[in-house]
């Protein structure tokens, strides 16, 4: 177990440092000067100049790789070249929209779409599977962003229930912080619910077909506490596969939905710094992203030990 | 049902206390700015944010670009028009405490000419020689040649008077004389500001001003027509213009800007660098149609010069739309039918769609225009940075009064006109206002004539907001939000 935590660990740590060389390489390659982007079309080239030495834009590149990660080791994620705040402050302030957002976005689908699931299973071919089955079509083929642009049109515009966007922020009260992101987890949650749901049906119908499955019933359990108690946790593992790559999705893909409701969150600081050659806060936020998705990762493979045994004994 | 509960809202209403009328306002914006410092970025949405609200600079312009008073109470300017006097203000503090004074002037003169200057517009502050001050209270500006714009120039968001304690950190916190002051900055979502209660000018209406950002169009039509929003002066969706117009609780004001959005050409480059392609390519756009095309209105320009400006001449039907001839001009000129060029098109509607527009419209006289869609970072870089390497591009150039960067020497249509550069010369130098409006006509005929860019259209400035609101620019000369003319009414 030791061994497998230090492999994983070191794993991490060399695909981090792939990662931050790739997208450095490649911010040097874009074509792009973030001092022209932010003195505009009028400015001289003494200015330009001037403001490229404030940055350090006027240093070798590999010395400003060196610097960049020598920093991040020390904790130090640099000054954003627009913002000029540190960089730890934007993506802490981004953080605490996007990941709320995120979980209650997972909370809702996981919620809405393994009762589904089971259901339709342990109804195979009956109507309401049909019916489920088909609305959870109907969740896969909605992109996100038209279903959030519904929402505004239908709970803000025309109900006034919600706001049509933005974020309240956390000092005006958890509910009100909360309420302005129901609208854009829903949004979020249904499309990935309609794939879990289908993912989850798919497993349990695999599940209930096993011999452990008849067995339990012939042993005199009901049908439904067979299902619940021997199908249902063995069907989990491709669920939680399927979970994690959403959860990852959701911390770092949800630059459209963001936008659709305007939220200030991580997936809307990637877009405005990759536009505005922030290159600084984009290196830090691909950094960042990587780390989580392979934390996440790492995080499923010990649920997969929890829900099968059979995993981990296997790695001894 | 519905009705009790509508009685019950209307007497709860009837009930409270009569209030005077609302002093807070949300205005909606489509960039966020990068920083909240006019002197050290070029963005439009700095000014948006804080020209003439949280800054202040000797001078101001109004929203017909005439310059007035404001730091500087009045000025003399001598004979050889050199030497410009201005007598400030006394009892002016910025919002820190700090006192505003000619020393105040000096460094900020000089701030923005020395050699670590970031000011996006250093080429205003370069006719300064020298900033002396004979008394605290007088300001004596000695400029190395004549300007007839110094004034104007003086009173744009670049030219704003910053404290020497604290030029360092406006960017993250703005401090001005101005009559709001910086409240909170939540990055990504909005900017608060709160009245000047020390102001040493006419106090504000309003007591709080928040500016939210809203980048996506449906998003921001959506915002109004929630009441989220109270104001969104640079409305970004024409689209959803008439339902907003059928709604009694909004007013839709279009206005002029000084966006003029041209099809740039390399004039370095055969076969633009033959006046007679240009023209043709003048003669085959049809500028009614592409405004109309685009939805966002507009006045067909053709020349650098907005309608608006006292200088302004028409001179749209210099090359009217005329597909034959520009056939013939361009047979004339050698350019076989189905010449390929390409067009490199940044971001932004006008460009994206607009030249899908006007490649359809080249097609039928015979030019196959190649579109290549860039993003603003690669604008910069690939056609305006290096300007050798393009045909085409379709931009807004949005200075107020920019006749300059035709006669620049490196700027990237590669425009180089003696002739226009010796009358350029008179122009800035023109100290008489009469003969300043008739050279920058003269200059205007010229470009007008040699369409170094094929001049389109001015672009409009559509606003939209609650219409108990009064005081918003219908106008937008230049990047501003003039807040502390802004109230509401009953």
């Amino acid at each position: 177990m030791n061994l497998f935590l230090f492999r994983r660990v070191l794993g991490l740590l060399a695909t981090v440092l792939a990662a931050s060389l790739v997208v450095f390489i490649v911010l040097e390659v874009l074509p792009s000067d973030p001092a022209a982007l932010m003195l505009g079309t009028d400015a001289r080239p003494d200015t330009l100049a001037a403001l490229r030495r404030e940055l350090g834009l006027d240093q070798p590149s590999w010395w400003r790789f060196v610097t960049w990660i020598g920093n991040l080791l020390r904790g130090d994620l640099g000054i954003s070249y627009t913002y000029r705040v540190p960089v730890s402050e934007l993506i802490g302030a981004r953080v605490e929209v996007t990941l709320p957002l995120a979980m209650m976005a997972i909370g809702l689908s996981t919620s809405i779409a393994i009762p589904i699931g089971v259901f339709s299973a342990s109804r195979r071919g009956a109507a309401s599977d049909t019916a489920m089955m088909a609305g959870a079509q109907l969740g896969i083929a909605m992109p996100n962003f038209w279903l959030g642009i519904l929402f505004i049109l239908v709970f803000a515009v025309w109900l006034g229930w919600f706001p049509a966007g933005g974020f309240a922020g956390w000092d005006k009260g958890v509910g009100a912080a909360l309420h302005s992101l129901v609208l854009p987890a829903f949004a979020l949650a249904l499309p990935q619910a309609a794939i879990l749901s289908r993912v989850t049906r798919a497993s349990v119908l695999e599940t209930l077909g096993q011999d452990y499955v008849r067995t339990a019933r012939a042993k005199g359990l009901t049908a439904t506490v067979a299902l619940w108690r021997h199908a249902v946790p063995n069907a989990l593992i491709p669920v939680a596969t399927i979970l994690g790559l959403q959860f990852s999705f959701l911390l770092a893909g949800t630059v459209i939905i963001e936008n659709v409701f305007t939220l200030p969150g991580l997936g809307r600081l990637m877009f405005q710094s990759i536009a505005q050659r922030d290159l600084i806060v984009v290196q830090d936020l691909v950094v960042l992203m990587a780390t989580s998705v392979i934390v996440i990762n790492f995080v499923v493979d010990m649920i997969y030990r929890l829900l099968d045994p059979r995993i981990g004994a296997g790695a001894q | 049902m519905k009705r009790l509960l509508t009685a019950t809202l209307i007497a709860a209403a009837l009930a409270s206390p009569a209030y005077a009328a609302k002093d807070t306002i949300t205005v909606g914006m489509q960039l966020e700015p990068p920083n909240l410092d006019p002197t050290g970025g070029a963005a439009a949405a700095i000014r948006e944010v804080n020209y003439l609200n949280m800054f202040e600079g000797l001078t101001r312009v109004d929203e017909n670009l005439n310059p007035h008073p404001l730091l500087a109470e009045s000025w003399t300017i001598s004979a050889d028009g050199l030497t410009y006097t201005f007598k400030l203000h006394t009892g002016v503090k910025f919002h820190d405490g700090a006192a505003f004074d000619c020393s105040v002037v000096k460094f900020t003169y000089e701030r923005a000419v020395g050699p670590d200057s970031t000011n996006g517009q250093k080429g205003y502050f370069e006719p300064i020689a020298k900033t002396e001050c004979p008394d605290p209270a007088t300001a004596v500006v000695t400029l190395k040649r004549p300007t007839g714009r110094f004034l104007f120039a003086m009173g744009l968001s670049d030219s704003v008077m910053i404290s020497p304690a604290t030029a360092a950190t406006n960017k993250a916190t703005p401090v001005g004389t101005g009559p709001f002051r910086f409240s909170r900055w939540v990055k990504g979502d909005r900017v608060e500001m709160l009245r000047n209660d020390s102001y040493w000018g006419a106090k504000p209406a309003l007591k709080m001003v928040t500016f939210r950002f809203i980048s996506d169009p449906t998003a921001a039509a959506a915002a109004v027509m929630a009441g989220d929003l109270d104001a969104f002066p640079n409305f970004p969706a024409p689209e959803t213009l008439d339902q907003i117009r059928a709604d009694k609780r909004f007013t839709v004001a279009i206005g002029t800007s000084s966006g003029k959005v041209v099809l740039s050409l390399n004039n370095a480059r055969a076969p633009f660098d033959d006046v007679r392609v240009r023209r043709a390519l003048a003669h085959a756009i049809d500028r009614k149609a592409l405004i109309d095309a685009l939805g966002g209105g507009g006045t067909p320009i053709g020349s650098h010069y907005v309608p608006g400006d006292a200088a302004y001449i028409d001179l749209s039907n210099t090359y009217p739309y005329d597909p034959a001839k520009a056939r013939a001009l361009l047979a004339e000129a050698g350019v076989k039918p189905g010449f390929v060029m390409t067009l490199r098109l940044p971001p932004p509607a006008y460009a994206r769609r607009g030249g899908e527009v006007i490649a359809a419209m080249l097609e039928q006289v015979g030019i196959t225009a190649k579109i290549e869609n860039i993003e603003w970072a690669q604008w910069l870089d690939q056609v305006f940075g290096k300007s050798t390497n393009f045909d085409a591009t379709i931009v807004a150039h949005v200075e107020a009064r920019d006749l300059d960067v035709f006669a620049r020497d490196f700027y990237y249509f590669n425009y180089k006109n003696t002739e226009y550069r010796a009358i350029y010369a008179k122009y800035i130098e023109a100290a008489d206002p009469a003969a300043q409006i008739a050279l920058a006509q003269q200059l205007q005929r010229k470009l007008a004539e040699d369409q170094p860019a094929v001049f389109l259209y001015a672009g409009a400035k559509t606003g939209v907001w609650n219409a108990k609101l009064r005081g918003l620019w219908i106008n937008g000369p230049i990047p501003a939000n003039h807040m502390a003319v802004v109230s509401w009414v009953d």
